[in-house]
Formats: C-alpha cells, sequence, structure tokens
C-alpha cells in the first residue's frame, strides 16, 4: 500500500501517524510505502494522483484499489485486508 | 464501563479550547477528536488572523500545537468518531465504533463541512478533477485550466493557492459580488491569472478518465467551458446529524445554545434569566448539561478565533455547572 503525500497537506498530516502504525501492524505480511509527490513528481503523475492524500494499493504488481482523501485507519485497514483475503 | 467528568466532541479550536480549560480546572476531560483530528483548519495554509502570530502560522501546525497544549494539562485525547450518543440518561452516553463511556456533562463542538454542490459528476469525478481541497491539490494543476466555485474566504484561498500553480483560475459565483472579507477579495481580484463569472451557477461536471469540461449556467443560458480542474467551495454546513434527535438544533441544522445569535438563542435566554438579569450558562444546549461551541452552533461569525473562545466559554460554564450538581 503507497501512500502519496507532501509536507505542506493537512490531511497528509493526519493520515502520517495512522500509515505508521500500519507499517508496524502489517510487518512481514504487506509493504506500506509513502511517496513525497514533490520529490517523486514523475512517479505521482504516473499514477494519475491529482488530489492528496491517495492511498493505492498494488498486489502482484498491478493496482487493486485507491482512496483519494483520508480514510481514517479503518478505511485504510479494509483496504489491505481485501487485498490480502483475495 | 468507563467514565469521565467532561467528554469533549470534536477537535479543532472549540474543542482543543475546551479542552485546555477544562484540563487547567482539573476535569481530566476526555476529547474525541475523530479519526480525522484538527477539523477545518487541516485543510487551510497560513492563518493569518489568529492573534498571537505576527508572522502567521500554517493551519495544520496551529492544531497541532492545540492538542499538545490540551494534552499538557491531563486531557486525554481519543483518535475515534462518536457514532451514538444517549443524553436521555445522566450519566450521558457515548459510543465509538468499540467502546461504550459515560460522562458527567458533553461539550459539543463537533464544527462544520463543507457542502457538495450536487451537481452530476461531481462526486464520480472526485480526486479526477474534482477537488475541495485547493490547498492540497493545486500543485497538481501546474499550468493548468482551473476553476474555483464559490464566493466566499475558502474560495479566495483556494484561488490564491491555484494562481501559484495554474495557468488561469476562473472563480464562478451565483451573485454579483463576493462575501468573502476584503482583503482576501483585493487579492483575488488584483491577481492577474483570475477572472470571475458572476452571476453563474455550477450545473455540470464532464470527462473521461478525468474532467475535462464544466457547464455553467448564466442567464438561463448554458455554456459549455473546458478545463483541467475543478474546485468546490460554495460554503459549509453545521455537522449535527449525531445530535440531531437529543438536542434543539435550528432550520439550518446550528445547535441551539442561550447565545446563539438567532431568534431560537434569545427565547432560550430569555428562559433562563435569573433574578438579577444573568443568563444562566450561556453556552448549555437545550439539554441541561450538554454544553456547545464553536461552527456547530455559530451562525454569524465562524472564525477560529471565536470558536476557540467559545470552547474556553463551554469549559468554564460546564465547570460552573459540574460544581452546582455536587
Amino acid at each position: 500500500m503507497v501512500d502519496f503525500y507532501a509536507e505542506w497537506c493537512g490531511p497528509c498530516k493526519m493520515a502520517a501517524p495512522v500509515i505508521e502504525e500500519l507499517a508496524t501492524e502489517y510487518a512481514g505480511k504487506a509493504v506500506i510505502a509513502k511517496v513525497d509527490v514533490d520529490a517523486e513528481s514523475k512517479l505521482a503523475q504516473d499514477h494519475r494522483v491529482m488530489s492528496i492524500p491517495t492511498v493505492i494499493v498494488f498486489k502482484n504488481g498491478e493496482e487493486v484499489e485507491r482512496m483519494t482523501g483520508f480514510a481514517g485507519k479503518d478505511g485504510y485497514v479494509k483496504m489491505i485486508e481485501k487485498a490480502l483475503g483475495e | 464501563m468507563e467514565h469521565t467528568k467532561l467528554a469533549i466532541i470534536g477537535s479543532g479550536p472549540a474543542g482543543y479550547t475546551a479542552a485546555l480549560y477544562a484540563a487547567r480546572a482539573d476535569l481530566a476531560p476526555t476529547l474525541f477528536a475523530g479519526q480525522k483530528s484538527g477539523g477545518q483548519l487541516m485543510w487551510t495554509t497560513d492563518i493569518e488572523n489568529f492573534p498571537g502570530f505576527p508572522e502567521g502560522i500554517t493551519g495544520p501546525d496551529l492544531m497541532i500545537n492545540m492538542r499538545k497544549q490540551a494534552e499538557r494539562f491531563g486531557t486525554k485525547i481519543l483518535d475515534k468518531d462518536v457514532t451514538a450518543i444517549d443524553f436521555s440518561v445522566r450519566p450521558f452516553k457515548l459510543q465509538t465504533a468499540d467502546t461504550e463511556m459515560t460522562a458527567d456533562a458533553v461539550i459539543l463542538s463537533l464544527g462544520a463541512q463543507s457542502i457538495p454542490v450536487g451537481v452530476p459528476g461531481e462526486q464520480e469525478f472526485i480526486g479526477r478533477g474534482v477537488s475541495t481541497c485547493a490547498v492540497c491539490d493545486a500543485a497538481f494543476y501546474r499550468g493548468k485550466r482551473t476553476y474555483v466555485i464559490g464566493g466566499g474566504d475558502s474560495a479566495m484561498e483556494d484561488t490564491l493557492a491555484l494562481t501559484k500553480f495554474a495557468d488561469s483560475v476562473t472563480v464562478v459565483h451565483r451573485r454579483d459580488q463576493f462575501k468573502a472579507s476584503k482583503i482576501m477579495q483585493e487579492r483575488v481580484l488584483s491577481n492577474a491569472k483570475v477572472k470571475v463569472i458572476w452571476n453563474s451557477s455550477l450545473k455540470e461536471i464532464r470527462g473521461d478518465e478525468v474532467v475535462t469540461e464544466i457547464v455553467i449556467e448564466h442567464d438561463g443560458t448554458s455554456e459549455t467551458l473546458p478545463t483541467d480542474g475543478v474546485f468546490i467551495a460554495i460554503g459549509h454546513k453545521p455537522t449535527s446529524e449525531l445530535v440531531a434527535q437529543a438536542v434543539a438544533l435550528d432550520d439550518h441544522g446550528y445547535i441551539v445554545t442561550r447565545q446563539s445569535a438567532t431568534k431560537n438563542g434569545v427565547t432560550a435566554a430569555n428562559a433562563a434569566l435569573s433574578e438579577v438579569g444573568l443568563v444562566a450558562f450561556p453556552s448549555m444546549t437545550s439539554v441541561e448539561g450538554i454544553f456547545a461551541a464553536g461552527d456547530c452552533v455559530d451562525i454569524r461569525y465562524k472564525q477560529a478565533i471565536t470558536a476557540a473562545g467559545q470552547g474556553c466559554s463551554a469549559a468554564l460554564d460546564a465547570e460552573r455547572w459540574l460544581e452546582s450538581q455536587e
């Protein structure tokens, strides 16, 4: 699961600690990563990220789900569980 | 079941200020910050009208500071949403997805949320050319054509955020003048990248993978305009669904207290006049022991500083009311 964020984005700051928690909780089961859209603007563009925070779940290299706007921890847990379950 | 003397619901300036005052009064309050903590200021950039910060401060930084200050004096903060309440029993009951808590008094600082325009394409293209947070998303519109819908301070702020990146920013407003503050209007209207289409409303947002055009209506005629981004900023409504059945609301959904600047508020204040002509517990709602502050109450001012002030009043009222119950 990849979190596209920027330093100047308020909702991203809400999401940041949640993403960190998930990285610990899902260690060994899923890779939780974050991408600074300022530093990696091409990567953000390649994935058509036009709004942040955007979180994209990839499975076997393919995008399976994306969420725009901060979804709360529950929202992200649902996305990961769904991808792990499939 | 866990019990607290004072529960505060909401984590904007009203909630955190109430928590700060209540904590310093030794009430050890519990604040339900919600999963999306920090309130509307988390969606802004520079706050230039909150006194004490001569150089300005960013909205997120201000809120993170307020949270720390409330915590420093012993506020217990839970990043959970309150999903149900029962104010018909004492102590009052509050429920989250996985816990229940009782409280002797409650402060509602539920805030407000942005209103969608409600036109075709709006929900469908969120994150693909439709945005409610220009401050967050402006950078993705470098060199693009953008539109802002609205005419208040938040529309002005969105417009200014976009001018730093976009080629053109056109504001579509349904009236012939903005209701935003003078200083914000001047900044917008003097910016060479900004155009305004007055007396017009958004009717539809169209596109394929991403937004490509919008339809606006002007004097009864429709016009289709090519665009890369549409930013919605038509205003806010009070967040009061949670308590709609429990406390009195006015016709617009605002929680009524004895200091509401409305007819309902005046009636409530009259009913609570003491012998010497003082309104008892001005921030109390229609339910004794339930107080309210900030944008969920304030039909008039809706500023960070007024919300903080009302949060302070509510905490002082709650403290005094709790003492009167002992």
